[in-house]
C-alpha cells in the first residue's frame, strides 16, 4: 500500500497516549508506589517490602480477602447457572416476551446505588423480605439482614446476583440463538423430552458461553465494591468487606497509598488467572 | 416448533399458562424491589411506612414526597453532569477506538503485533489497582471536579479497539482499494468508506460504554467532591446519607433518578439487548 510510513501511528496516537496515561504510567507507578510509605503530604520514602509484610501480618486483610473469596464462590455459579435457565425461558415464542426480557434487564441498566437503596429498603427488619419469609412460614423472627455479622456479606450478594442475571441471561441468549433449529428438530424425531433436549444439546452447546460467563463474572466478583459501599459500608464489624473496599479505605480515608497500592498489586495477581484464560478464548474467536 | 407430535390441546395450554406463570414471578422478583420503592415513595406523610406487615399499596397515593425532595435535591443539575460524562465519554470512546482499530485491522507496520498485545493486555489491569496513581495524577494535572477529569481515564477501551478491529476485518479490502485509486487518502477511506459500513459495531460499543459511563459510581466518588459536579449516582448517594431518617424522600429521590435511564432503556431496548448479545459474541 502507498502510505505514509507515519499514517498508521497517528491513528493510534490518541488512544494510545489515554492508555498510556491512564494504564501503563499508573500501572508502573502502582508498583513502585506499593514499596514506599506515602501519605500524600510528605515525599514517598523507599520501604522495600514492608508494605507487603505488613498486610500478611494484618487480620482485616486476610479478612477481607476471605470475604472476597466466599463473595466469589457464592456469586459465580449462581451467575453462571440461573441466567442459562432464564435465557431458555425468555427464548420461547410467546407474546409479549419482549417485555420480559426487558424487565429482567432492568437490574443491568440501573445504577448500583438506586438498586442498593431498594434493596436496603427490601432488606429492613419490618421491610418486605422478612414479611414474605414470614408468610411463608420460613423465619419465626424478622432477621437484620444488613446490620447481622452472619448475613450482611451474604445479603449483598444477592444483589450482586440479582444486578447481573440479566446482563449475563442475554449472554447465553446469543448463545441459544446460534444453535441451529435443526438439532432440535432430530432430538424432536428421536423423541426426547424436555430434559433430554436440555442437557444433550442446550448446555454442551453453551459450553463456550459457560466459560465466557465463568470468567467474566469471577473477575467482576474479586472486584466488587459498590454494593458494599453502597449497603453496608462494609459493616457490621468489617463482615461484609471485600479486598477492594479495604484498598479503598486504605487509599481514600486514611491516605495510606503505598500501603493500600501493594494490596491492590494482590488483587492484581489474584485477577491475572482469570485475565489470562479470558485473554485466551479472545485469542481463539480471533485466529483466523 | 408446531411439529411436536400428538400433543393434546389442552396440555399446549398447560405448559403455556405455566410458562407465563414463571415470568412473572421472575419478573416480580427483577422489579419488585423498585415497585416497593415506588410504593414507599407514593406513601403520604400520615401512612406509617414501618409497619408490619407492610402496606403493599399506598392508602393515598400522593405524589407529595416527589415534589419536596426536587427541592433538596438538585435533579436538574446532576442529570446534567451525567448527560455531560455519558456522552462526553461515548463520543470520544467511539472516536478514539475507531481511530486505533483502523490500522490494526489493514495496515502493515513495525510493531503493529506488540502494540495490539499491549492494548489487549490492558484489559487485565484492574481499575481498582490503578486508582490511586490515576488519582495522584488526576490531581496534578488539575482534573479534580472536571468533567474531562470523570472522562479521560475512560476514553479508550481495549474490549472498543477490539471490537471495532474486528468490524473493520469483515469489510472487504477491495473497498478501500478501490477508494485509493480514486486518490482517496487514509483518513478519507476511514471516515467515508470502513466508518458508515461498521454501524453496528459503533452502536454495540456506544450502547455498552453509556451503560458503564452513566452508571460508574467508584471513579467519580474518587476524583469529585465538589456537589455541584456530582453525578445522578453520587447525588442520590449523598441524598440517602443525608436524610437518613426520611424514607419517603429516599425513595422519591431514587425513583426520579431511575427515569432517565430507564426511559432511553425502553426507548432503545432493541439496541440494548442486540447490542449486549453482540458484544457477548465478540468481546
Amino acid at each position: 500500500m502507498r502510505t505514509n510510513k507515519l499514517t498508521p501511528y497517528l491513528f493510534l496516537l490518541p488512544g494510545c497516549i489515554i492508555l498510556g496515561a491512564f494504564i501503563f504510567y499508573p500501572m508502573l507507578q502502582a508498583i513502585w508506589m506499593s514499596f514506599t510509605d506515602y501519605n500524600m503530604i510528605t515525599d514517598p520514602s523507599f520501604v522495600q517490602f514492608d508494605n507487603y509484610k505488613q498486610l500478611f501480618q494484618d487480620d482485616l486483610f486476610w479478612k477481607t480477602l476471605t470475604n472476597t473469596l466466599i463473595y466469589l464462590v457464592g456469586v459465580v455459579p449462581a451467575l453462571v447457572i440461573i441466567p442459562i435457565f432464564l435465557a431458555v425461558l425468555v427464548n420461547q415464542k410467546l407474546k409479549g416476551i419482549a417485555f420480559f426480557r426487558s424487565a429482567f434487564y432492568i437490574p443491568v441498566v440501573t445504577s448500583l446505588v438506586v438498586a442498593g437503596i431498594a434493596w436496603d429498603w427490601v432488606y429492613k427488619e419490618n421491610g418486605l423480605l422478612n414479611y414474605v419469609l414470614d408468610l411463608l412460614n420460613i423465619i419465626s423472627e424478622p432477621i437484620p439482614w444488613l446490620t447481622s455479622t452472619n448475613t450482611a456479606l451474604f445479603a449483598v450478594m444477592v444483589v450482586t446476583v440479582w444486578k447481573g442475571l440479566g446482563y449475563y441471561m442475554i449472554i447465553y441468549l446469543a448463545g441459544l440463538q446460534s444453535i441451529p433449529d435443526s438439532l432440535y428438530e432430530a432430538a424432536d424425531i428421536d423423541g426426547a423430552n424436555w430434559w433430554q433436549k436440555m442437557t444433550r444439546i442446550t448446555i454442551p452447546m453453551l459450553m463456550p458461553f459457560v466459560l465466557i460467563v465463568t470468567i467474566m463474572s469471577s473477575i467482576a466478583a474479586m472486584k466488587v465494591f459498590e454494593e458494599i459501599y453502597v449497603m453496608t459500608g462494609g459493616g457490621p464489624l468489617h463482615s461484609s468487606e471485600t479486598l477492594v473496599f479495604y484498598i479503598y479505605t486504605e487509599a481514600f480515608d486514611r491516605l495510606n497509598m503505598g500501603y493500600a497500592s501493594a494490596a491492590g498489586v494482590i488483587l492484581f495477581i489474584l485477577t491475572l488467572v482469570f485475565s489470562l484464560i479470558n485473554l485466551k478464548v479472545m485469542g481463539k474467536d480471533n485466529s483466523e | 416448533m408446531a411439529k411436536q407430535k400428538n400433543q393434546a390441546p389442552y396440555r399446549k395450554i398447560v405448559k403455556k399458562i405455566s410458562l407465563y406463570i414463571l415470568l412473572i414471578v421472575v419478573t416480580l422478583f427483577m422489579i419488585g424491589p423498585f415497585l416497593w420503592l415506588l410504593s414507599t415513595a407514593l406513601k403520604s406523610g400520615g401512612e406509617n411506612i414501618f409497619q408490619y406487615p407492610p402496606k403493599l399499596l399506598p392508602e393515598e397515593p400522593t405524589f407529595k414526597n416527589f415534589g419536596t425532595v426536587m427541592e433538596v435535591f438538585p435533579f436538574w443539575r446532576y442529570l446534567f453532569n451525567s448527560a455531560v460524562v455519558a456522552v462526553l465519554t461515548v463520543v470520544l470512546n467511539v472516536l478514539f477506538c475507531s481511530l486505533a482499530a483502523y490500522p490494526l485491522a489493514r495496515m502493515n507496520f513495525k510493531g503493529k503485533n506488540i502494540i495490539f498485545v499491549l492494548i489487549i493486555a490492558t484489559m487485565m489491569i484492574p481499575f481498582q489497582l490503578l486508582m490511586i496513581p490515576v488519582y495522584i495524577i488526576s490531581l496534578k494535572l488539575g482534573l479534580q471536579n472536571t468533567y474531562l477529569g470523570m472522562v479521560l481515564p475512560h476514553v479508550t477501551t481495549a474490549f472498543g479497539v477490539f471490537l471495532m478491529r474486528q468490524a473493520f476485518m469483515t469489510v472487504p479490502k477491495s473497498l478501500d482499494e478501490s477508494a485509493r485509486m480514486d486518490g482517496a487518502n487514509s483518513f478519507q477511506i476511514w471516515l467515508r468508506v470502513l466508518m458508515p459500513l461498521v454501524k453496528p459495531a459503533m452502536v454495540t460499543l456506544t450502547i455498552f460504554t453509556f451503560v458503564s459511563a452513566w452508571g460508574d459510581f467508584l471513579w467519580p466518588l474518587i476524583i469529585v467532591n465538589d456537589n455541584d459536579m456530582y453525578t445522578l449516582p453520587l447525588g442520590l448517594n449523598m441524598l440517602s446519607g443525608t436524610f437518613t431518617s426520611d424514607w419517603r424522600l429516599i425513595a422519591a429521590g431514587a425513583i426520579i433518578s431511575m427515569i432517565p435511564i430507564i426511559t432511553i432503556f425502553l426507548l432503545l431496548q432493541r439496541f440494548f439487548i442486540g447490542g449486549a448479545m453482540k458484544g457477548a459474541i465478540k468481546g
